[in-house]
């Protein structure tokens, strides 16, 4: 079984719990199809969502040297990080000339990707995460089980747990509203108290040198706008080459995310403010060698709404954390294999290809033809099961010869009538374990075909 | 500077073969009644939207907001609407902002598709941290202008210089526990729209 497959089965031992999650995930996908459905130009608007960014994507280095010209001449200072290593050493430089020790964060899952918090940690910062949800996992000493609601797999009486150990909330409180109150309160003092403000991007506008965070919670806003320094982090695909390209990706983005209209709140930051300072990190970490290849390179246009997680059966059913990546879902199984083939071999695989990811892509990364191409490429560089590859192998060897799969569709019905029932569940292997085989037909379908023609 | 370069060397090598800038997208969403579905919008948020004829009345509607009325300090940047009690003048320090109760704030325009209002941060200056950090927010968008769509927005906003702008649609919310919504997650507990004119 696969790395996948294993956690999967782990998260589905739980029979009741599986179906909640399911559940929950799919009550946001339902949201998401309520919203876009009021927008009557919906397709357009993807259409023209993935043409913006097949464009801004085929001129990204030109693009990338716009922004940083417009952003210095407002005032921003700009770092710029190949790998985790050098992104994480900016932050912590930016840091530690200023004596900051202090630090709160709202929603990045670049610094996810590059373990920035465990970085800063080791270095003496105290790094708070202010989104309520990030704020849970990070009690829990969890990573976000999904990127648009990171405790999405928790259960409120855990929560109650987590906060009466570390917010001294009342035991047995179980209650949202109270727990987020009380968050509040707690968050409240560490917005007060930071000495710095660390945010993701959204977007960035290559025309101004802005950039665009959006939040529900203020969290973001709040963390930059009282303390005086300001850190954003992006990845090189955050790009859009105008700012009237905003309406499109910002009319999109949160409809497909959660089904509201917009986020509550969706700032656009031009320069430091009056008497403070702004830092952008902007970070490669294998995205040029994705824009390197042809067949993957879409997967650079996704604005990480989560849409693809909400509906994506597997997903839903084996929970974030069974895909161990900073992404999970059907867009993080295709990240994920690009950067660490074998770490990642089996999550192409966690997919029934049924290509539901596709039609709710506000970008419309061809997802279910990307996980196909990954089987096809990982089993090409042999980082597949070799029981995988045999069967496949063999499947095709017997496709091209139509005799030999007449003979053995023979043999396969008559096996199919006469082997007892368990023999055979083992002989399907794993793919015999949650499913039942046909009863043996006595004709092939070509045959019973024929015959029927012939009576008519 | 090598991360720099080596980046963009690897993006210019990576580069497919420059693709074409679509044309705007046109025919986007026209509402007959652009205010009406902004308030209805901006209800199903968690917002509230009241229409005011004129600046007389408007003094009355915000006196008349329970909000006002069990507020300690309130910091208004729209003296037409609220006179204010919180000297922002004198306030260098966004943290001593902590404690406002209310702050009436000054919206360009409103959205229709979304709720949403434009505020720019001219308005606020250095003290942006207002918009966020207030207990319950009142903007005033005078005179009561409402475009359908973000493409109207964007096609209204210029971004020439330092700043900083905001859309804020309703108050901040959370459904972070088990998909329960709550309004009031760390910023404004209420937003209150009023349209003048």
């Amino acid at each position: 079984m696969t790395a996948h497959a294993e956690k999967a089965a782990a998260f589905v031992a739980n029979d009741a719990r599986m179906h909640w999650h399911d559940t929950a995930v799919w009550h946001i996908r339902t949201k998401r199809d309520k919203a876009s459905s009021a927008v009557p130009e919906w397709e357009e608007l993807r259409t023209q969502a993935a043409a913006l960014k097949a464009h801004t994507i085929s001129r990204l280095a030109e693009y990338l040297e716009a922004f940083e010209r417009n952003a210095v001449r407002l005032g921003a200072v700009v770092h710029w990080a190949s790998t985790p290593a050098e992104h994480n050493a900016a932050v912590l430089s930016i840091l530690e000339k200023r004596g900051v020790k202090r630090l709160v964060k709202s929603k990045s899952m670049l610094t996810e990707e590059c373990h920035l918090n465990d970085f800063l940690e080791k270095h003496g910062v105290e790094v708070i995460d202010t989104d309520l949800g990030e704020r849970i996992v990070q009690l829990a000493k969890e990573p976000p089980s999904h990127i648009v609601m990171p405790a999405i797999h928790k259960k409120r009486e855990e929560i109650g747990e987590l906060f009466h150990e570390h917010l001294k909330t009342e035991a047995g409180a179980s209650d949202p509203k109270y727990l987020t109150e009380a968050a509040r309160g707690h968050l409240r003092e560490k917005f007060l108290a930071a000495e710095a403000g660390l945010t993701g991007v959204n977007f960035a506008v290559a025309e101004t040198g802005g950039f665009v965070v959006c939040t529900n919670e203020g969290n973001a806003d709040l963390g930059v706008s009282l303390p005086p320094i300001h850190i954003a982090c992006m990845g090189v695909e955050k790009l859009v080459a105008r700012a009237a390209d905003l309406a499109v990706f910002l009319r999109l983005l949160a409809r497909s995310g959660t089904g509201q209209p917009v986020t509550t709140y969706t700032s656009h930051f031009h320069g430091p403010r009056p008497g403070g300072e702004l830092h952008l990190v902007i970070v490669d970490n294998g995205r040029s060698a994705l824009l390197a290849s042809e067949t993957h390179r879409r997967a650079l246009s996704c604005i990480r709404c989560g849409a693809c997680m909400n509906t994506c059966p597997v997903y839903r059913r084996s929970g974030g954390f069974s895909y161990d990546a900073t992404v999970p879902g059907p867009i993080g199984s295709v990240l994920a294999p690009s950067r660490e083939p074998e770490r990642y071999a089996g999550l192409p695989f966690a997919s029934s290809l049924c290509g539901s990811c596709d039609d709710v892509c506000p970008v419309k990364i061809d997802l279910h033809q990307q996980l196909l191409a990954w089987r096809h490429e990982l089993s090409a560089r042999r980082l597949t099961p070799a029981p995988k590859r045999l069967a496949a192998r063999l499947g095709s060897f017997v496709l091209r010869r139509p005799w030999l799969y007449n003979l053995l569709g023979f043999f396969g019905r008559a096996a199919l009538r006469w082997t007892p029932r368990g023999l055979l569940a083992r002989l399907a292997g794993p793919w015999g374990r949650q499913r039942e085989l046909p009863p043996g037909p006595r004709r092939s379908f070509r045959a019973e075909l024929r015959r029927r023609r012939a009576g008519a | 500077m090598p991360a720099r370069e080596d980046i963009l060397s690897a993006l210019r090598v990576a580069a497919p073969k420059p693709v074409p800038r679509p044309a705007p997208l046109t025919g986007t969403l026209v509402f007959a009644d652009p205010v009406a579905q902004f308030s209805q919008m901006l209800g199903e948020v968690g917002g509230a939207c009241v229409r005011v004829p004129s600046e007389d009345g408007l003094r009355a509607a915000v006196a008349g907001l329970a909000v006002i009325g069990s507020a300690k300090k309130v910091a208004s940047l729209v003296p037409e609407a609220h006179p204010g009690n919180v000297h922002l003048a004198a306030i260098d320090d966004p943290h001593a902002l902590a404690s406002v109760d209310v702050a009436v704030v000054r919206g360009e325009f409103g959205v229709a598709e979304n709720g949403a209002v434009w505020v720019p941060g001219a308005a606020l200056g250095p003290r942006r941290a207002l918009l966020f950090v207030c207990q319950h927010l009142v903007l005033v968008v005078d005179p009561g202008l409402v475009v359908n769509t973000l493409h109207e927005a964007y096609a209204r906003l210029r971004f020439d210089g330092p700043g900083f702008g905001c859309f804020v649609s309703g108050p901040s919310k959370t459904a972070d526990i088990e998909q329960a919504l709550v309004i009031g997650a760390h910023g404004a507990r209420s937003a209150t729209v009023f349209l003048v004119g």
